[in-house]
């Protein structure tokens, strides 16, 4: 049974009432640490800190629109060998998920780890965030106006700016498996946050925080209708890829500006694998090897394997893409990556009634079998 | 397609179908000529860059031959190969390539006739879809 409580909310300052909540946290040694986005001196850019001094969480800014990193790879880092302290992680709905098939793939733990969700108001990328913060002092998070609409369940962007494409098309607003769920959206934050807790935490957060019980009776149906006006936008824009991607020509035109950096593998949480083949003397090949290849079909595109290695990421991840975006938003051709690879998971992830980050307890698809499927195959 | 001549590649594993090949092979079965066979310990040790590679190449053909379920020499890689040529399979189809071009077939040691029908089949099959586009693509 889940404990609800709400944090207080002063004039519509909802950062104040988070900062001082978090703080509370480690006051309070709920937590030993929190791992929650901090804003940096320059003033243009928001990144995930390890903070230990409550006196740092001052500059903490959790609602800031903007996510350079998927925590979930940040997690990975501090939990993969096992952690001995008590952190906290503040994560949005992607991160989370992620997270939990890293947890599958052996490369996270949840072991001491406190995760506190927060609603998702949409990012922007990395440099149009810092434009933002430069054009306008108070593009640091959610304007109050922002924030009422959101506690309708509309999501919209500061005019004159676009919202990550992954974000648009994003059904999961929401977090969910966190110890404590932040609730902004359907929430009347003008005087309220609201905390959704597993039963063990929220217990201790009541008593230590000394927080009161509350509830947001208008978030359920709020949240549904966000999710149904992205599930819409998901639809249309898996339709138009797929519509303009379905043969050959079309396949190797999409792909026609890949530079084979693979920045989008680094940066997404899932790619894990520290030596990934692509990267290593297998595809450094031979000089008689390029001559071959370039004389079997007369030309050979260099640096060589640029559509393989798309095709094989693919097929190594997609069963386990939450469709966070990081690799669209690393990718300097601008390849609608988000889109493609969702789009294509979509599918693949249907083949096993799988979807990444649902749950902890069911198997990732390319790490079990039944004895019985498939039976197309002879 | 007067005189298209499909190439076939086939990833066939050491216990069931290499040996199943071999069969064919001992007991003089007459099989097209179209299979460069490249043998594997388990059909679970094919990773699907493989077989994409072979694809992209230019390869008409991409034949994988294991054990029957049940009879992995390995347990399981057989199983684990169904699911990732399921994978495959929906994103070739998914972004325009031609996925019944990748065929998985379970052949055992002793079924030297199988192996030697399954050729014959794919050949046919290849000869009517024609040449795999990608063939003359260089540009990926």
């Amino acid at each position: 049974m889940s404990v609800k409580a709400v944090v207080e909310v002063k004039e519509g300052d909802v950062l104040a009432a988070l900062r001082q909540f978090l703080r509370g946290l480690l006051e309070a040694q709920v937590v030993d640490a929190l791992l929650v986005p901090l804003e940096l001196p320059s003033g243009d850019a928001v990144v995930q800190t390890l903070v230990k001094d409550p006196e740092r969480l001052e500059r903490a800014n959790p609602l800031a629109p903007v996510m350079p990193v998927n925590s979930a790879s940040l997690v990975s880092r501090l939990t993969r060998r096992g952690n001995r302290e008590k952190v906290g992680v503040v994560l949005r709905s992607c991160e989370m998920r992620a997270l939990i098939e890293l947890v599958k793939l052996q490369q996270a733990s949840l072991d001491n780890l406190v995760t506190l969700g927060i609603d998702c108001l949409g990012t922007y990328e990395v440099t149009e965030y810092a434009q933002l913060r430069s054009d306008d002092d108070d593009g640091s998070g959610p304007s109050r106006e922002q924030l009422k609409a959101a506690s309708q369940g509309e999501i919209l962007p500061v005019e004159g700016y676009e919202f990550r494409a992954a974000c648009q098309i994003c059904e999961y607003p929401v977090p969910a498996n966190v110890d404590i769920a932040i609730g902004i959206i359907g929430v009347d934050t003008e005087t309220k946050i609201l905390l959704d807790m597993g039963p063990e935490i929220g217990k201790e957060v009541l008593e230590k925080l000394g927080l009161g019980e509350g509830e947001a009776p208008a978030r359920e149906e709020t949240v549904a209708k966000l999710v149904a006006e992205r599930e819409k936008a998901r639809d249309e824009a898996f339709s138009n890829f797929r519509e303009r991607v379905n043969d050959v020509p079309s396949l190797v035109a999409q792909f026609s500006t890949c530079i084979s950096c693979h920045n989008c593998a680094h940066a997404c949480p899932i790619c894990y694998c520290k030596e990934c083949i692509f990267e290593t003397d297998t595809f450094r090949h031979p000089s008689e090897r390029y001559l071959m290849w370039a004389g079997r079909k007369g030309a050979a595109r260099m640096p060589s394997d640029t559509l393989l290695f798309q095709l094989t990421r693919m097929n190594h991840m997609v069963t386990s893409c939450v469709g966070c975006g990081m690799c669209e938003s690393a990718c300097p051709s601008d390849l609608p990556l988000a889109l493609i690879f969702r789009a294509v998971g979509e599918k693949v992830q249907h083949l096993f009634e799988y979807l990444p980050g649902r749950s902890l307890e069911e198997e990732l698809p390319v790490a079990t079998f039944k004895e019985d499927e498939f039976p197309e195959y002879k | 397609m007067e005189s298209f001549e499909p190439r076939i590649v086939a990833f066939l594993c050491n216990w069931c179908a290499y040996t199943g090949a071999d069969l064919a092979g001992t007991s003089r079965l007459q099989y097209p000529p179209n299979v460069r066979t490249i043998r594997v310990m388990c059909t679970g040790g094919v990773d699907p860059i493989y077989v994409i590679k072979a694809l992209l190449e230019g390869a008409d053909g991409v034949l994988i031959g294991g054990c029957h379920p049940g009879d992995c020499h390995y347990q399981s890689g057989n199983l684990k190969a169904r699911r990732r040529v399921a994978i495959l399979s929906s994103i070739l189809e998914q972004l325009g390539l031609d996925p019944d071009r990748v065929w998985l077939r379970w052949i055992s040691a002793s079924e030297g006739k199988r192996f030697a029908d399954t050729i014959e089949e794919m050949v046919q099959a290849l000869k009517e879809k024609g040449p795999n586009p990608m063939r003359e693509v260089w540009a990926i």
